[in-house]
């Protein structure tokens, strides 16, 4: 084995003040360790229930029936012409994935404690993971959406060809809303308990389980700001093909999430210093 | 002279106590949002009981690229912290370090391991955390699994591995890791003679290999083994520099004359006794024989006792140590009499050994008061001759220990089974 010790590498250890950089090359050289961690949590909770991928499937199905019964059999609200099921589904659909991303990272700093104050590695790579390892259900219940629309009979449309950007979009809000849930989570231990309040509320001003349109005309632009609310449109467009794709609404959406998710990784940064000594 | 691996300046860590508490300031969210209402309602008046103390203070040295240097120095002077300065796991409060190179830490064997995974996804798991590529594994991976000898269980859940399989696996990984500079914290302390030994060799093989090590340990003799110089650290301050043997020497004379470590027993006047027998000394030693300053939960250890003998003729002699809590609360009894044993024939000087073959007590501080007995009459008594330091280790064997402060300090070899009667 031949070992050079010429690695060039220079580091540099000294007290960061104030806001400090996102060292992005540094988190690009980690990118092995976001997958495998992401990787490891899937594999954990698909072993760890004994119904597994079958959980995954029901869970969306189960909440997009209640909505379905509750706000269009019950309180009769309008579905903009889609099956309410569907159309609840379509919307269950990427809140999961923020909702979920958002409950792992709450949780990822203080389980890996024991990982922060033994090893070094970029800290942020634990709140991305957490929302890589939702991911996979994601495709589970966009696969199973895929058959109800085949048993629905609803036609695919080129609107389809979306889909990924609209995925990406709604990954990079769920990441940069974990960054901020995940930092505040470890220097305010009580920040856990709030949590599912904020999901919840946040669920309620989301078109997740109504339709936008049952929106009042004066709330509407303030409405928009919530940029899960042009993803959620955006995916009943791609889906089921409901509506206009709105253009103004998904750069609203684009720019809030690139906001959150810039602002998130900053305050993460600067919270992050403290956590070896507090965790 | 050589290039420079490690370059420290001025490195200083200060942390933060809760007065009140006596813990780390864990914030709520609850508190500051009350505090942030009553804030105008205070006028200036401080109420932060705030402590600060000082892990760290103004370390300067460098560490010229291959060369293997211990940290000594007693518990909570500042070696652990310093690692985690030097491994980015925490911020200095002040003051700057350059490190030329990769650089790879061994805070502890088996970081990042979980239970459910296999062997072999546990290579990948703790091999990125340490800072591999996936590539770099994939390329390692023989090497590390042939270096751990768990080849035929690598696609078996690691809790169905004993203790010793999961060590050896965790220190294969870390062992392949090829940093350029390699920072080890007391790993030796945990797994079976052999298998410190295993690892032993490891890090000397890397030392020789021209890679820098800094190595953090409690065990003298491997401190003195393996490097070649060594930083004394007391109270945050780098107070000794020097070749490892000297400075080794300093630390044990240091800490006899500061009264802490090895009381300079013999002038210890606050004694009782006729002084038939005095006790001269004590160290603190390895079954090997190397000097160590703590004692580890489940492995041996021995008591040294230093004695001169003033009678010519005395019979009945009964040796006593007490270990006790610093409540001074009696934890262990150790005596001659309790062994049956009786030492007549003393040479006029020398040393008596008491062998711990596993050692009881959880980690802490603990304090010795020791005894010399002839017949009824007491010859010498020392009470808080030296203070005990015991650092947690594998006592069960199973890699788990009670971590509850409530959960006793004694630990105790037992087993389950499930009854015949129903």
């Amino acid at each position: 084995m031949t070992k050079t010790l010429e690695s060039g590498i220079h580091i540099r250890i000294q007290r960061t003040k104030g806001w400090a950089g996102l060292r992005l090359r540094e988190l690009w050289a980690y990118r092995d360790l976001f997958w495998i961690l992401a990787w490891r949590d899937v594999k954990l909770r698909y072993k760890q229930t004994a119904l597994g991928v079958t959980w995954v499937i029901l869970q969306p199905i189960l909440t997009s029936g209640i909505f379905a019964v509750i706000f269009g059999v019950l309180a009769k609200l309008p579905s903009d012409d889609s099956p309410y099921l569907l159309f609840a589904f379509a919307g269950t659909l990427p809140w999961t994935l923020f909702a979920q991303s958002l409950q792992r990272a709450g949780s990822s700093l203080v389980s890996g404690r024991e990982l922060i104050s033994k090893v070094y590695f970029p800290r942020l790579v634990l709140p991305i993971a957490s929302s890589f390892s939702v991911l996979v259900d994601f495709f589970v219940g966009l696969a199973t959406l895929g058959v109800l629309l085949l048993i629905y009979q609803t036609p695919f449309t080129w609107n389809l060809l979306a889909l990924p950007g609209l995925v990406l979009v709604n990954l990079l809000i769920s990441v940069g809303v974990s960054f901020w849930i995940s930092a505040f989570s470890v220097h305010y231990r009580d920040f856990i308990y709030a949590l599912p309040f904020l999901v919840q509320a946040w669920m309620y001003a989301s078109p997740v389980a109504y339709s936008s349109s049952i929106v009042p005309e004066q709330w509407k632009a303030l409405y928009a700001l919530n940029p899960m609310v042009g993803v959620i449109e955006g995916f009943r467009w791609a889906l089921l093909g409901q509506g206009e794709f709105s253009w103004l609404s998904f750069a609203v959406s684009l720019s809030v999430s690139i906001v959150i998710f810039i602002s998130g990784a900053m305050v993460f940064r600067r919270i992050e210093r403290g956590f070896a000594d507090v965790i | 002279m050589s290039k420079l691996a490690i370059h420290i300046e001025n490195i200083s860590k200060v942390y933060r106590i809760d007065a009140t508490t006596g813990g780390a300031v864990a914030r709520t969210l609850q508190d500051d949002l009350v505090n942030l209402a009553r804030k105008p309602l205070r006028r200036g008046a401080a109420t932060t009981r705030k402590q600060e103390i000082w892990a760290l203070k103004d370390v300067s040295f460098d560490i010229a690229e291959g060369e293997v240097i211990g940290l000594i120095g007693r518990n909570g002077a500042g070696k652990s912290t310093l690692l985690k300065v030097l491994s980015r796991i925490t911020e200095p409060s002040a003051g700057h370090i350059d490190l030329y190179g990769r650089v790879g830490a061994l805070l502890e064997v088996g970081t990042g391991f979980h239970t459910e995974l296999t062997g072999r996804e546990n290579i990948y798991l703790s091999g990125a955390i340490l800072g591999m590529r996936k590539s770099e594994i994939d390329r390692k991976f023989d090497q590390i699994v042939e270096f751990s000898g768990v080849e035929a269980y690598i696609d078996t859940p690691v809790k169905r591995y004993s203790s010793g399989m999961g060590v050896r696996l965790a220190f294969a990984v870390a062992a392949h890791l090829d940093p350029e500079i390699l920072l080890v914290d007391e790993v030796l302390a945990v797994g079976d003679a052999a298998f410190q030994k295993k690892s032993l060799g490891k890090m000397s093989e890397v030392a020789e290999s021209g890679r820098t090590v800094v190595f953090v340990s409690h065990n003298m003799g491997a401190i003195k083994n393996l490097c070649t110089r060594a930083v004394l650290l007391e109270g945050g301050q780098a107070v000794a520099d020097g070749d490892v043997d000297s400075v080794v020497q300093q630390y044990l004379v240091n800490a006899s004359e500061k009264g802490e470590w090895h009381t300079n027993i013999a002038e210890r006047s606050d004694r009782k006794g006729n002084g038939a027998i005095r006790f001269t000394g004590f160290e603190l030693r390895s079954p090997q024989g190397d000097l160590v300053d703590a004692a580890v939960s489940g492995e041996p250890v021995d008591f040294v006792l230093h004695y001169q003998r003033s009678e010519v003729d005395i019979q009945n002699i009964t040796i006593l140590l007490w270990l006790r809590d610093a409540f001074t609360k009696g934890m262990l009894r150790l005596g001659t009499d309790l062994t049956g044993q009786d030492f007549s024939v003393l040479p006029e000087k020398g040393e008596l050994i008491c062998h711990v073959p596993r050692f009881p007590l959880r980690a802490g501080r603990y304090y010795l008061d020791f005894g010399a007995d002839i017949g009824t009459v007491k010859a010498d008594r020392l009470i808080r001759a030296v203070t005990l330091d015991v650092i947690d280790g594998d006592y069960y064997g199973s890699g788990k220990i009670p971590t509850h402060s409530n959960d006793g300090d004694v630990l105790c070899e037992h087993s389950w089974n499930l009854g015949a009667n129903g």
